[in-house]
């Protein structure tokens, strides 16, 4: 079988679930955005594949992926944003320690 | 088995075990030199794939933003050489085994379906087409995402500003 779309997907299918099991475990903002940034990471791949496999006449999927690379930089940004002030607050970045709004 | 195969397993090989030992690692500041590593498999992924615009884009902003920023907000909020506390079992049991069993069922679906075959044409997106496509205004540009995202982007940047800012307390009274 040679390599084709298939194997890409399911690479990038595994490296989501990663992800996913990163976001499930961690406690620590930073390492769940890591997490976060491993799962978009994917999703590119998932673009980029389709385009290149599926439809090579068209460029669509790889301007996703450059406009999802752009919103994910902007995200971490700003999320790292909020870690800077919640450890300023809280003196610590674990989700469990901000619970204020929880009950 | 060819060289091009061989490369694509390497490379495969690369990107997901780096990334088990960025979200297993128990030091977030190894965490995040895995996260640079991954991300670098994945660009080399995109020049597999002839992308060479994507990759460059990828090493640019992911390997030289993203995880400088979140290596800064790293040595900002903690010291680098701390391990964080080892992770529950009666938590990583159950996201393994749901991260296991959801990655066997999507890849049983793949493995099954038929995506259909490609046109016959040669997948091509030079600099040029990119170019051209970003601001075209005519049918199949990209100018409204490209000036919307620019936007979005200043928005980010002063909201980031706005709330990372450290207000004096005599300032506000």
């Amino acid at each position: 079988m040679p390599i084709g779309l298939t194997h890409v997907i399911i690479l990038s299918t595994a490296l989501f679930f990663i992800g996913v099991y990163g976001f499930f475990t961690r406690r620590n903002l930073i390492t769940i955005l890591m997490s976060i940034e491993l799962m978009l990471n994917s999703v590119n791949i998932n673009f980029v594949a389709f385009n290149k496999y599926l439809y090579p006449q068209n460029i669509d999927g790889i301007f996703f992926s450059i406009f999802i690379i752009t919103i994910a930089a902007a995200e971490a940004a700003v999320a790292i944003a909020i870690i800077i002030n919640l450890y300023r607050s809280h003196n610590s970045i674990d989700v469990e320690e901000a619970n204020e709004m929880k009950y | 088995m060819n060289a091009q195969e061989i490369i694509f397993y390497l490379i495969a090989a690369y990107i997901l075990g780096t990334g088990i030992m960025a979200v297993t690692t128990n030091r977030i500041f190894r965490a995040a030199i895995w996260l640079l590593f991954s991300l670098v498999g994945i660009a080399s992924l995109y020049f597999w794939m002839d992308l060479e615009f994507i990759a460059a884009i990828q090493i640019v902003v992911y390997v030289g933003g993203i995880v400088v920023l979140i290596i800064f907000s790293v040595f900002l909020t903690q010291k680098a050489g701390d391990e964080m506390p080892v992770a529950l079992k009666s938590r990583t049991l159950p996201a393994a085994f749901a991260s296991l069993f959801a990655l066997a069922f999507t890849a049983n679906i793949l493995l099954h379906h038929n995506f259909g075959s490609a046109s016959n044409v040669m997948f091509d997106p030079n600099m040029d087409k990119i170019g051209m496509a970003m601001l075209n205004t005519g049918d199949g540009g990209f100018i409204l995402p490209f000036e919307t995202v620019s936007m979005l982007l200043l928005a980010a940047m002063i909201g980031c500003i706005v709330i990372a800012m450290k207000i004096k307390k005599e300032a506000t009274q």
